[in-house]
């Protein structure tokens, strides 16, 4: 079998499978609700990475947390 | 403990709590449930009988709705690890990442690519290989919580690491310490059994509601056999892992088996407290009784913790204070040698500055020998080892006794439905419906149990919590908490009632 014909079967396969839901398209349209949320809503404006944010290099990452532990004890 | 501000760092310590417990809710379906539709299916494939077709189809379809709704929901805790709990993913450095990755790919790998032929597949591959597709997509879903569980058991018991003070990180030395720490293992047997007697419970509380429907009877009792077999083999399976987790408490974490059984003096031949209240005016050190009305099965908590009827089982007079006749070391002389890492590192910190090789690597000598007790360095006062009692006491004797109900239902119910006819036992089955919900507690007290019995650690012995958090603003938090509420109720609604609905249209209804 050739390449293109085993790639056109699989895409064929996702395609059948995917008319076919019936709870499924429910399903997906809540998941696709779920990823909105959580990426476009919470991620961007209530989670950024914290120390990517806030420091360009790994070195003052680690400055920031040899500060961080080292301050917290006196 | 000088740390940051009470209130974001509770308010921190909740949302993680909301969302890891939510998230929890949606997982133990996926890892029992896709175990007892492969099983279902096997029979299909072995019998050929068209029923069991229809069951597997109908179960597989609930699996479908719980692994949709519950599938990106532990994400969130990923975002929270970047952003409120910055200081504790920077220090756990690649030991935390090396097996999320892993998880990351098997999961994207194994699940997806086999989901799709468990669910489009039916009459367009071979029965063969459909079946291996369905077996691989519950092994996958395991093996992706057994790497998220590693994670976890690391915190519990860190072990396979070197702490870099120059990159102020824990960098992995061995891969396999760290995937088959006896913690970690423990810890995966125990949740993925919690997993498999969920979804054992879930198969016959809705089965034995089909029955007293009069809905599908024949396919729902061979559901409940299933299930009921499944959830017997399991259960037992589920105590001996329980049993194994406490040993690795008493080994690495005995301020947490102590709170569990709210052992304040510590006792050879300790035995286990099966029923009692705790004495909520009992302080460490003091005289007053721990428990009131307790029933007490004797020598089993010594048994359980070190599989010596007569062992000694410290208490937790005996971790804060100390015990010398047993050599166990305070809480205090810990937090003098934990004051001296954090001094090293300063030391350390301060010879590089300067780039003192000779001062640098005495510090780092000091460092690497009191590392151990790094974490102590922080705590204000002994007590500050001991979590919180009633919690932890309290969701432990839930899980127990549950755990006991469940082996007793399953036993009965199997019994009635192998030898007798179920269909008459009517208070059984309604037992059996109420006992979903149990289910689900149980398993939510057990990581009660874990995470609250941790405390007052991140990683235990090396970074209490307060040092584990960011410094950002608690309103902050308090308001993504609140999203997150509202956004999983919704999800957990929007299941339960596209489950209710696929329910009612009965086994036999289509999918």
């Amino acid at each position: 079998m050739k390449i293109t014909n085993i790639v056109t079967n699989i895409i064929f396969f996702y395609v059948d499978g995917f008319r076919q839901m019936k709870v499924g398209k429910k399903l997906w349209l809540l998941i696709g609700i779920k990823l909105l949320i959580l990426f476009g809503v919470m991620k961007f404006f209530f989670f950024p990475n914290y120390l990517k944010t806030t420091y360009d290099t790994d070195e003052a990452r680690s400055m920031h947390l040899i500060e961080h532990l080292t301050k917290e004890r006196q | 403990m000088e740390l940051m501000n009470t209130e974001l760092i509770d308010w921190s310590r909740a949302q993680f709590a909301l969302t890891a417990l939510y998230h929890f809710l949606f997982v133990p379906l996926t890892l029992g449930l896709s175990f007892i539709v492969a099983i279902m299916e096997t029979i299909y494939v072995k019998t050929g009988d068209q029923r069991w077709k229809t069951i597997t189809r109908f179960w597989m379809t609930l699996f479908a709705i719980n692994f949709a709704i519950g599938v990106a929901t532990g994400l969130i805790m990923e975002f929270e690890f970047g952003t409120n709990w910055a200081n504790y993913s920077w220090f756990v450095g690649d030991i935390f990442g090396a097996p999320l990755a892993v998880e990351g790919i098997l999961a994207f790998f194994m699940e997806s690519t086999f989901f799709a032929v468990m669910f489009f597949g039916w009459n367009k591959v071979s029965k063969g290989f459909h079946l291996v597709s369905t077996w691989l997509v519950a092994v996958g879903s395991n093996l992706s919580a057994f790497w998220i569980l590693v994670a976890n058991g690391w915190m519990q018991y860190p072990v396979g690491m070197e702490f870099n003070p120059d990159t102020v990180r824990n960098e992995m030395a061995s891969f396999w310490d760290v995937a088959l720490s006896p913690v970690a293992v423990a810890k995966f047997l125990h949740t993925i059994g919690s997993g498999y007697v969920i979804g054992a419970l879930f198969v016959i509380g809705i089965s034995a509601w089909m029955i007293l429907k009069g809905r599908d009877v024949l396919e729902a009792k061979r559901s409940m056999v299933v299930g009921a077999s499944f959830g017997l083999l399991v259960s037992i399976f589920l105590a001996v892992s329980g049993d194994e987790s406490a040993y690795q408490a008493a080994q690495h974490q005995p301020a947490k088996l102590a709170a569990m059984e709210g052992l304040y003096k510590g006792e050879e031949r300790a035995g286990i407290i099966a029923v009692g209240i705790l004495n909520p005016d009992k302080k460490i050190g003091d005289d007053l009784p721990a428990v009131y009305g307790d029933i007490e099965i004797p020598y089993a908590l010594s048994f359980l913790g070190y599989h010596d009827i007569h062992a000694f089982v410290p208490g937790l007079d005996d971790l804060v204070l100390g015990n010398e006749k047993y050599g166990i070391e305070g809480a205090a002389s810990k937090m003098e040698k934990g004051k001296i890492a954090i001094e090293a590192l300063q030391s350390y910190k301060d010879a590089k500055k300067i780039d003192d090789k000779i001062a640098m690597a005495e510090a780092r000598k000091l460092l690497d020998e009191y590392m151990p007790y790094f974490g102590y360095g922080y705590l204000e006062k002994p007590t500050d080892i001991v979590p919180p009692i009633a919690l932890t006491f309290y969701s432990f004797h839930i899980m127990v006794g549950l755990g006991v109900w469940f082996i007793i239902l399953f036993l009965i119910v199997l019994y009635l439905t192998m030898a007798n006819d179920i269909t008459r036992f009517k208070k059984i089955l309604w037992l059996s419906v109420w006992s979903i919900p149990l289910g689900y507690i149980a398993a939510e007290a057990g990581w009660v149990v874990a995470e609250v019995g941790r405390q007052p650690w991140a990683i235990q012995d090396l970074m209490p919590v307060g040092i584990a958090a960011t410094h950002i603003d608690a309103g902050n938090v308090k308001v993504s908490f609140w999203l997150f509420a509202v956004l999983f109720t919704v999800l957990l609604i929007a299941e339960i009632k596209i489950m209710l609905r696929q329910i009612a249209i009965g086994i036999k209804g289509g999918h």
